[in-house]
C-alpha cells in the first residue's frame, strides 16, 4: 500500500493477553504472587478491551481481543501497509501499580515479553523500553538493562502519571536517555493518580479518551517551563497518540504569557515555539482534524514546519477505516517526509544499519 | 518644567528637571513634542525612553524597575542589574532601561530611546535653549533629552 | 525604588465609536467591610475567624502559586486615595469606562467572593452577599455597569435559588461560575444552575479559575505560576468536553456558555477531536444527537484576553472563522496585569467588520443590550 515510501511506522501496539503470558519472564517470587494472589489481567480504563477505539473491529479475534501476536500485527498491518520498520509501544498497565517494586518485576517481563515475542520474530519491529516510573531508580536500570539491544530505539511513559513529566525528579531518566540515544516517548493514557481532568474524574470514556489532549498540552508546558530541554538540548520527546491540533494554540498562549513572566523561568531563554520545533515530535495517528484537506493544510501551515510529524497506523487502535493510515488531507508532498525521513531523523537507533 | 531650544528643528533639546529632582533609582514622565517620555536616573546617569510600551501602548513610567534574572542551567539564578530593567505593568514585558531593548527579542521589539544629557545651567542660558516652563538657574545642572 | 502614579492609559482619548463592550471587569471591595450589611452576623463572625477557606491551603487570600504581580493587578490600577485595583467607581470610570469609552461593562467579581469555598453553607451565604454588594456598590451608581449572579455553585440547588432571585433584574447579564469546579461542569449535578439560569434568560459564564481540589493537571501538580496560567486554557477545555458529553446541550437547547479568560485558540481542535472520536464511540453516549462540534459552535461564546498570539498574525484569523466571528466577545480584563487595550488588543489583520462584532456587536447581540 505504502511500500514505494519505505514507512516506519511509530506506534503499533501489542496487547499482552493477560498476566499469564508475563510470567515466564519474572523470577520465581513474582511468578507465584501473581498466581497466589490472583492477579490475573493489568488492563487499563485508558485502554477498555471492548471499547470500539482500542481494537477496530475487524481487527477483533474471536476472543473479542485482538493485538495478541506477531502473525495478527502482520497480517493486518506490516504486510498490508508495506511498513519497512515499526515501534511497538506496549500498553499494559504497569505503570498503575503502586507497590514499585511489583512495578519494576512487572514492567521487566513486559519488556521482555515484547523482546521475544515480538522483536525476535519479526527483523522489521523495534520497541520502546517500558519504564516502571513508579521508581526512578527503576527506570534508569531497566534502561541501562534493555539499551544494549539496538532495537530498544525509545523509552516509554504514559502521559498521565503522578507529577508532570518534567519535573527534576525525572532528570536522571532523561539523562539516559540521551546518553543511550533514546527518545523520550510520552503516550496517552493514564497511571490514574489523579483525575484524567483538573476539574475531577469525568463520566464517559470519549471524555477520559479527549482528556489526553490537555494531559499532553500540561506534560510539554511542564518540559518547557522546569528547563529539561535546556538542560538536555540533545533530549528529543515524542509525543504518541497525542492528537497534533492542540498544538499552536497552545504554543501561542504559552509563548505569550512567557514573554512577560520568563523572570520565574529564565532557563527559558529562547522562543518555545523554537525549542519544541527543534526537540519534539508527535505521531499523525489520530491527527483530530476534519477530513477537509483545506484545515489541514491550514493547521500545517501554523505548525511552521514539516519535520514535526512522524507516520503512524497507531494499530491495533480504531483510528481509520480499510487501508487510510495516513489522515485524510495531508498532502502527498509531506508523505515521505513523515513516513521515512523525520522518523530516521528523530531515532538515532533506526539509523544504524538501515539504508536512509 | 520644561525647557526647548529656540533654533529647534527635526530634533527638539528639551530641558527635563533639574538634576536634583530626579534622584538616584527614580523617573520622570515628561510630555514634549507631542511624545511622551520617561526619564531614569541609573546612579546619576540619565536615560530617556518612549513612555509608550510598543506592545499595547501601556505607560511604562507606571511599570515596575526590577533587576534581570539570567540562567545558565535549571535551577540557577543569576540575579544582577537591580534597577535597571523597567516592566510595562500591562503583561510585564521587560525592557533594558539603557536600551530601550526588549529582553525576549532585543532585535525588534524596542522602546524608542531618547539621547539624554546632564548640562550645566551655565551652558543652558548662554547657549541657543530658552526655558520656557521653569527658570533655569546658572549655578544648577539640568537633564536635557533630545527628543 | 518604585512610585507609582496612576495615570489613565496614554494614547487616543475616548474611542467611544468602537461601540466598546467589556465582558471582564473585576470588581473589588475596598474593605471586607464592605459585605458586612449582606451577612448575617453568623456569617460574618465566620468570616472574621476563618476568611476564606479555597480547596487549596494557604490563607489569608495568598494563592497556591503566587502571581507575577501583587493581586495580578496593573500597577498603575491602584486608586489615588488608597484602596486595592477596581476598588473605586471614580477611579474605575476614569481609568477604564470613560478613557476607552466603554458602552457597557460586565463585572466579573473574583476573590473574594466564596465561590469554591469548602463550607457550601458559608459559600451560599458570600455569593449572596456579593450580589447585594454589586447592586449597592456598582450597579446603581453606574448605568453603563452590568452585574453577574454569583452563584455558590458547589451547592446547585442554592445557586438555582440564587439566579431565581436575581431573575428579571435587568443590573444582571449573566450568571459566573469559576472554570475550576470541584466536578467536570457537564455532571448532572450541576444542571440545577443551568435550568435556573436559561428560565431566568441569562447565559453562564465560566471565569478562568477557582480551585476545584485535584491538581491542575491531570498528571499531577505543576511547579510554576505560568504552569498555572497555561493550565486555565486545559480545565476549561476539560469543561467545554463535559458539557458536550454530558449532553447539558441536549437537555438545555436554550443554554448559552460563555468562556471568559480561558483563551480560544484551543477551541477548533477540541471540537475537532471530539467529532473525530465520537464517530467511534457513539454507543457510549447515546443522548448526543449531534456531532460534539455542532454544539460547540451554536452554544459556547469566547472572550478575548488572553487572546493568544501565533506567530504569523494572519493565523488568528483561521481561528477566528473555526470559532465564528459572532461568537467572540471583548474582554480588557481589568484591572489585571495582563489587561488588554481595547484600541491595541485586537490584531490590524482583523477586518473592521468583524472587529465592530468584537468590539460590542456580539455581546450586544447576546446578552441583549
Amino acid at each position: 500500500m505504502f511500500s514505494r515510501f519505505r514507512p516506519i511506522d511509530c506506534d503499533l501496539h501489542p496487547m499482552v493477553p493477560g498476566m499469564r503470558a508475563l510470567t515466564p519472564y519474572m523470577d520465581e517470587f513474582w511468578r507465584d504472587q501473581v498466581e497466589e494472589r490472583g492477579i490475573t489481567t493489568l488492563d487499563t480504563q485508558s485502554w477498555p478491551v471492548r471499547s470500539p477505539k482500542t481494537i477496530r473491529e475487524d481487527w477483533r479475534s474471536e476472543d473479542g481481543r485482538g493485538a495478541a501476536t506477531v502473525g495478527l500485527l502482520q497480517a493486518q498491518s506490516l504486510d498490508r501497509l508495506g511498513t519497512d520498520l515499526g515501534i511497538l509501544n506496549p500498553l499494559y498497565g504497569v505503570q498503575l501499580v503502586f507497590n514499585e517494586d511489583m512495578a519494576a518485576a512487572f514492567t521487566r517481563a513486559l519488556n521482555d515479553w515484547t523482546r521475544a515475542e515480538w522483536l525476535d520474530r519479526d527483523p522489521r519491529l523495534r520497541a520502546s523500553i517500558v519504564l516502571p516510573l513508579q521508581s526512578i531508580e527503576a527506570s534508569v536500570a531497566e534502561i541501562e538493562r534493555l539499551a544494549p539491544d539496538p532495537r530498544f530505539v525509545q523509552v516509554l511513559v504514559l502521559v498521565m502519571g503522578e507529577m508532570p513529566l518534567g519535573r527534576r525528579q525525572y532528570w536522571p531518566i532523561l539523562e539516559a536517555c540521551v546518553r543511550h540515544g533514546l527518545p523520550l516517548g510520552i503516550h496517552a493514557g493514564s497511571a490514574y493518580r489523579h483525575p484524567q481532568t483538573s476539574v475531577g474524574w469525568t463520566s464517559y470514556y470519549l471524555e477520559e479518551y479527549a482528556a489526553n489532549q490537555q494531559a499532553f498540552q500540561s506534560t510539554l508546558a511542564s518540559l518547557l517551563t522546569e528547563g529539561a530541554f535546556s538542560k538536555f538540548p540533545d533530549l528529543r520527546v515524542v509525543l504518541l497518540e497525542s492528537g497534533v491540533t492542540w498544538l499552536p494554540s497552545f504554543l501561542w498562549r504559552l509563548q505569550k504569557t512567557w514573554k512577560g513572566v520568563r523572570f520565574e523561568v529564565p532557563w527559558v531563554d529562547r522562543l518555545p515555539t523554537e525549542i519544541v520545533r527543534d526537540q519534539v515530535r508527535l505521531t499523525v495517528q489520530p491527527l483530530d482534524a476534519p477530513e477537509d484537506g483545506a484545515i489541514v493544510q491550514r493547521v500545517m501551515d501554523q505548525l511552521r514546519s514539516d519535520a514535526l510529524l512522524l507516520w503512524a497506523s497507531d494499530w491495533p487502535h480504531w483510528q481509520y477505516d480499510g487501508d487510510a493510515a495516513m489522515p485524510p488531507g495531508i498532502p502527498e508532498s509531506l508523505w515521505p517526509k513523515l513516513m521515512r525521513d523525520n522518523p530516521l531523523a528523530t531515532y538515532g537507533r533506526l539509523r544504524e544499519g538501515v539504508v536512509a | 518644567m520644561r525647557g526647548r531650544s529656540t533654533g529647534s528643528r527635526a530634533v527638539a533639546r528639551i530641558v527635563v528637571a533639574p538634576v536634583g529632582e530626579i534622584p538616584a533609582g527614580g523617573r520622570k514622565l515628561v510630555e514634549a513634542e507631542g511624545k511622551r517620555i520617561v526619564v531614569f536616573n541609573l546612579g546619576g546617569e540619565f536615560y530617556a525612553l518612549s513612555d509608550r510600551c510598543p506592545h499595547q501602548g501601556g505607560s511604562l513610567c507606571a511599570g515596575l524597575v526590577s533587576g534581570h534574572v539570567e540562567s545558565r542551567e535549571p535551577g540557577v539564578y543569576h540575579y544582577a542589574r537591580r534597577g535597571e530593567m523597567i516592566r510595562c505593568p500591562w503583561h510585564y514585558w521587560e525592557f533594558d532601561i539603557r536600551t530601550g531593548k526588549s529582553w525576549f527579542d532585543p532585535k525588534r521589539v524596542q522602546v524608542r530611546q531618547f539621547p539624554a544629557q546632564v548640562t550645566t545651567g551655565a551652558a543652558l542660558v548662554e547657549g541657543p535653549y530658552v526655558a520656557e516652563t521653569f527658570p533655569v538657574k546658572v549655578e544648577d545642572d539640568y537633564v536635557v533629552v533630545d527628543a | 525604588m518604585n512610585v507609582i502614579q496612576p495615570i489613565a492609559a496614554p494614547g487616543k482619548p475616548a474611542a467611544a465609536t468602537l461601540g466598546l463592550v467589556d465582558v471582564d471587569i473585576h470588581p473589588r471591595p475596598h474593605r471586607i467591610e464592605d459585605f458586612k450589611p449582606f451577612l448575617s452576623d453568623r456569617w460574618w463572625e465566620h468570616l472574621q475567624t476563618w476568611g476564606m477557606r479555597a480547596r487549596h491551603g494557604f490563607t489569608g487570600g495568598q494563592p497556591p502559586f503566587p502571581k507575577a504581580q501583587p493581586l495580578a493587578s496593573r500597577r498603575d490600577a491602584w486608586p489615588p486615595n488608597g484602596g486595592t485595583p477596581a476598588s473605586d467607581l471614580d477611579f474605575l470610570r476614569f481609568q477604564l469606562l470613560d478613557n476607552y469609552g466603554i458602552d457597557y461593562g460586565v463585572l466579573n467579581p473574583l476573590q473574594p467572593s466564596g465561590q469554591g469555598d469548602r463550607n457550601n453553607a458559608f459559600s451560599v451565604a458570600m455569593a449572596h452577599a456579593v450580589n447585594e454588594w454589586q447592586l449597592e456598590a456598582w450597579l446603581r451608581k453606574e448605568p453603563r455597569l452590568r452585574g453577574s449572579v454569583v452563584v455558590p455553585y458547589e451547592d446547585p440547588q442554592a445557586s438555582a435559588a440564587e439566579i431565581r432571585k436575581r431573575a428579571g433584574d435587568p443590573n444582571f447579564c449573566q450568571v459566573l461560575m469559576m472554570s475550576r469546579t470541584a466536578e467536570p461542569a457537564g455532571n448532572p449535578r450541576y444542571w440545577p444552575i443551568y435550568e435556573a439560569a436559561v428560565e431566568a434568560g441569562l447565559p453562564v459564564a465560566f471565569h478562568a479559575f477557582g480551585y476545584s481540589g485535584w491538581a491542575m493537571t491531570n498528571g499531577g501538580w505543576p511547579s510554576f505560576y505560568i504552569e498555572e496560567v497555561s493550565e486555565h486554557a486545559t480545565s476549561c477545555q476539560n469543561q467545554v468536553i463535559s458539557l458536550v458529553t454530558e449532553g447539558v446541550f441536549e437537555r438545555f437547547p436554550g443554554l448559552k456558555i460563555i468562556l471568559i479568560e480561558c483563551g480560544f485558540a484551543w477551541l477548533p481542535s477540541v471540537g475537532w477531536r471530539l467529532d473525530k472520536h465520537w464517530r467511534h464511540l457513539k454507543s457510549e453516549v447515546p443522548h448526543l444527537k449531534r456531532a460534539p462540534s455542532e454544539y460547540i459552535r451554536d452554544h459556547i461564546w469566547v472572550s478575548t484576553q488572553p487572546m493568544e498570539e501565533p506567530e504569523r498574525g494572519q493565523h488568528i484569523l483561521d481561528i477566528c472563522e473555526w470559532v465564528g466571528w459572532d461568537h467572540i466577545l471583548f474582554a480588557s480584563d481589568y484591572p489585571h496585569w495582563d489587561f488588554d487595550d481595547p484600541r491595541a488588543a485586537i490584531p490590524g489583520v482583523i477586518p473592521a467588520e468583524r472587529r465592530r462584532g468584537i468590539y460590542g456587536g456580539n455581546a450586544r447581540a447576546l446578552y441583549g443590550f
